[in-house]
């Protein structure tokens, strides 16, 4: 991550890998294993330019051969009916595809997850019946011996391959680039969690347009030249289903997300299947579906992350047992945790003392200001007319029972929902209605309930994707994170996979990533649920530390106890309404707050027995 | 208006409302896998096309053995090939499917939908050409009269408008209406639904209070599979089939749940509904080929202004 295409040894391996298909393509003589040679590129290049957009950010398509078909009918439509030479034919597909690739983004990236990939597999289908009802069931080029290599006719067969070859070499470089760039982060970032990116100021959008961009257009060129190698384009055989399958499979065989698995999956399933066609395919005819289908199912089941992760797993598991066996077994000593260091604390003071109750109120200048917010879902009044302020320098605790609204006041805070009524100020600019990820940019930070880290990454670059929008280059993003790392006391995890986290880590990791945008105000979103009671003193210790550094914070929780000793303030939020406001002793003692915590029931019971 | 417009017309509605019965059948099953398991069935298609011909290979068979008409050995067959489907989308989801589905992958990369569908993608390739080996490529299908035959309805007014209502449709709309409304009361009302219901809602409440979400998942795998080739049985009397016609429909099966509400089965049903009906009206208005375009741009449609279906409930959690 974030490091040059050109360190390590990923680039050189690119080039080999093109070597070797190149010089293959010269010394195999037999014309069957020349087709397959010539095929294994093409298909690598489906599944490639698939995995560049939908791999990378996460959002499946099962439409990817809409590209492909554009492309591989602007090539043939082109040649066939205005006599233009596919060598200009192909950079008008990737223009078609780039083209088209906006305005389906633009339609479909409304949509999420199941949504998007489902209504993806529509649009193939629309060209494939409209380009039939066109008359356009099958067109052929036109054989051009005037002109045979001007219209990429040559007689040697070879010539397509090393072609082929070229552009996978182009599309496998960009790849590269796009994988250590900031803007292959960011579309990490997405797949992770789409709304957190947003929050953390990445402008979602914009980037999976970018991204959709490229696939689509490299896609309608991989489409294009394909066309050209077989000479017939039929809407089945290049918008059909099996083409998007295709890219799918190869890719989730390989490896999703990673530079080498759509090639690895082309190179092993595409000669499987070819010669199963070509040995069994009169006999048994389907045989090659049969096994291909067989196959895919035992790697899932058996490598699920594909083939690429499986081979690097076990090759690094063998390294570590021969670093170890080496040096004798010796225990590696572990970084010392926040939680190692906080136990030693523990032992020499008492919890209560460490942890000062802030009840003293702060007078900072206003830098949060709601304004009679409201969001209503229909009926349902989720936020009614809230207004507070929060004060720099303030710790403030939003309040009350679940389904009090808190988490929607967020959302509406935070630019993810538009209030039905009601303003928001930020440090005296109205923010109401503006996305989360300009908010970012104005200093509002913040944190979800549900975590969703990348298991695979190191800590440090989970918490780079948090610095990414406000930083101007990779190495100030990376000192940025770092920053944020050393603010929460992780520092020293910043290398370990996030896999080996405990949950106080996992939690406290998330915070950094919040706060490594360096906000003026973060919102905290239950961070103190689902720890034990130790952990909780910890991460209180953190976020108690944030108004020192600068960090203004609004926190919601629902368990009101370990609260009392970090706000400085409370707002107690129920049925979507303010109820109570002001220090923590004077709303605990509030009877409209018990009642809205333990019910009316107790409270009369609770005044029966005083 | 004049009455060769309003015939054709009401002809293509009253053929639109059985067709659509039988696919809101078809897209029930679907939309109990796709709701319940939150799993995109890749291979729901394959299990209607299975479904197909079982009904047309044990339908002839019952014929033979107990001497009776091929249509009544053909019904009697659709039973016992949902019956069979069932069984085997249970052992699918048992141990197939289970392991990329539910408990085992929540929190993990994607909640293990690249998983899921490479799995049941593969399923579908598997089932789809094994069916090419068996049964050939060639189009089959149901040796019945019923397909020909029409009960009539009319002359209505002066203008004698008459409508054919086509027999092998008709019995099968009756058919997937029983069968949906029969679906419908035991999810609703049965403690096996309730418990699938608790099981697709949450699945880690449901087990924390010692519901078996795995059985649930299993049991409603089984369901929607049954269902499915059930819904294909119905279809395979009027409707000639191949191996590879799962692909064709799995698009549309896909289109009515979502244009019904992910999880809502009155919407799985409705939606299956709404594209019989369109795809059939489309042959009005459009040419032939253009049929099945009609069906893709009103699911576009529909996902783009109300992505929740027009059942379904908009759940997000941030």
């Amino acid at each position: 991550m974030l490091t040059s295409p050109f360190q390590g040894p990923a680039l050189r391996m690119i080039f080999v890998v093109a070597l070797v298909m190149a010089l293959g393509s010269f010394f195999i003589r037999d014309p069957y294993y020349q087709l397959i040679l010539s095929t294994v590129p093409v298909w690598a290049m489906v599944a490639l330019t698939w995995n560049l957009f939908s791999g990378y950010t996460g959002l499946i398509s099962f439409g990817h051969s809409t590209f492909f078909g554009l492309g591989a009918f602007a090539v043939a439509l082109l040649a066939i009916k205005q006599g233009i030479s596919p060598w200009y034919g192909l950079m008008v597909a990737t223009f078609v595809g780039g083209l088209a690739s906006v305005i389906i983004g633009s339609i479909t990236f409304r949509l999420r997850g199941h949504y998007f990939a489902l209504a993806m597999l529509a649009y193939p289908s629309l060209f494939i019946f409209l380009f039939d009802w066109m008359g356009w069931q099958e067109l052929t080029f036109p054989i051009r011996r005037d002109d045979p290599v001007g219209f990429m006719q040559f007689t040697d067969g070879r010539i397509n391959t090393l072609i082929g070859v070229a552009l996978m070499t182009i599309i496998l470089l960009i790849t590269l680039v796009v994988e250590r760039s900031r803007f292959g982060l960011a579309m990490l970032s997405i797949k992770q969690n789409e709304l957190a990116a947003e929050a953390a100021g990445i402008n979602t959008f914009r980037i999976k347009m970018i991204g959709f961009v490229a696939t689509g257009a490299l896609g309608a060129l991989v489409g294009g030249f394909h066309a050209v190698v077989l000479q017939v384009v039929t809407p089945h055989g290049v918008f059909g289903t099996v083409v998007s399958a295709q890219a799918l499979i190869l890719t989730l065989f390989g490896g999703v997300g990673t530079l080498w698995g759509p090639v690895i999956g082309a190179v092993v399933l595409i000669p499987l299947t070819e010669s199963l066609r070509a040995q069994l395919g009169h006999i048994l005819p389907g045989i090659q579906g049969v096994i291909y289908g067989l196959t895919i199912m035992l790697v899932i089941l058996l490598a699920p992350e594909g083939v690429f992760w499986k081979v690097k797993d076990m090759l690094a598991r063998r390294k570590r047992l021969a670093t170890q066996s080496a040096s004798d077994r010796t225990p590696v000593k572990v970084a010392a945790r926040t939680s190692d260091a906080l136990a030693a604390l523990e032992s020499t003071a008492p919890i209560s003392s460490r942890i000062v109750s802030q009840a003293a109120p702060v007078a900072g200048e206003t830098l949060l200001k709601v304004t009679g917010l409201s969001k209503y879902f229909g009926g349902l009044k989720a936020v009614q007319d809230v207004s507070f302020e929060v004060r720099t320098g303030e710790i403030v605790g939003i309040i009350g029972p679940n389904g009090a609204g808190k988490t929607t006041l967020f959302n509406v805070i935070n630019g993810f929902q538009t209030p039905t009524a009601g303003s928001v100020e930020m440090a005296g600019h109205p923010v109401t209605g503006l996305k989360p990820n300009a908010l970012c940019h104005l200093g509002m930070g913040r944190t979800f309930q549900v975590a969703r880290p990348f298991q695979r990454m190191s800590v440090l670059n989970n918490v780079v994707v948090g610095a990414l929008a406000p930083s101007r280059h990779g190495a100030e993003a990376l000192a940025m994170a770092h920053a944020a790392l050393v603010m929460v006391g992780l520092d020293a995890k910043s290398e370990s996979l996030v896999s080996g986290l405990t949950n106080l880590e996992l939690r406290l990791m998330e915070l950094a990533r919040a706060l490594a945008s360096k906000p003026k105000l973060i919102l905290l979103d239950e961070t103190l649920a689902g720890l034990g009671a130790t952990e909780v003193e910890e991460i209180l210790l953190v976020i108690q530390r944030l108004p020192a550094a600068g960090v203004t914070v609004l926190i919601i929780e629902h368990t009101m106890h370990a609260m009392t000793r970090l706000a400085n303030r409370f707002i107690v939020l129920d049925h979507g309404q303010v109820i109570a406001e002001g220090p923590p002793a004077t709303v605990m003692a509030n009877p409209e707050v018990i009642k809205a915590y333990l019910g009316k029931k107790w409270m009369d019971m609770h005044h029966a027995a005083a | 208006m004049d009455s060769v417009i309003v015939e054709n017309l009401l002809q293509r509605l009253v053929t639109g409302v059985l067709v659509g019965s039988i696919y809101g059948l078809l897209c029930t099953g679907l939309g109990m896998i796709f709701g319940v398991i939150r799993v995109i069935n890749f291979a729901q298609g394959e299990f209607m096309m299975l479904g197909m011909y079982a009904t047309a290979l044990i339908g002839a068979m019952l014929a033979t053995l107990f001497a009776v008409g091929p249509a009544a050995g053909a019904y009697a067959a659709i039973i016992v090939a949902a019956g069979v489907l069932a069984v085997l989308g249970w052992l699918l989801q048992r141990f197939v499917i289970g392991h990329v589905s539910g408990a085992r992958v929540v929190g993990s990369d994607n909640e293990g939908h690249f998983a899921q569908l490479i799995l049941t993608l593969g399923l579908s390739l598997v089932i789809s050409n094994m069916a090419l080996i068996v049964f050939g490529s060639s189009p089959r299908t149901v040796q019945s009269t019923l397909s020909s035959s029409s009960w009539t309805m009319g002359p209505f007014g002066k203008e004698a408008i008459t409508i054919f209502v086509n027999q092998a449709r008709a019995i099968g709309c009756v058919a997937a209406i029983v069968a949906s409304v029969g679906l419908y009361l035991f999810v609703q009302r049965t403690r096996a639904g309730t418990t699938m219901r608790a099981a697709a809602d949450n699945p880690t409440a449901a087990t924390i209070v010692g519901i078996d979400v795995e059985k649930s998942y299993a049991v409603a795998f089984a369901i929607g599979t049954g269902a499915t080739a059930l819904a294909g049985g119905l279809i395979a009397m009027f409707y000639p089939f191949h191996p590879y016609i799962g692909f064709e429909f799995v698009i549309i099966m896909y289109a009515g749940v979502v244009l019904g509400g992910m999880g809502s089965m009155l919407g799985a049903f409705w939606g299956g509904f709404v594209m019989g009906l369109v795809q059939q009206l489309s042959t009005y208005f459009l040419p032939f080929q253009l049929q099945n375009a009609t069906i893709f741009l009103l699911f576009l449609t529909i996902v783009l202004l109300r992505p929740q279906g027009l059942f379904g409930k908009s759940v997000e959690r941030t």
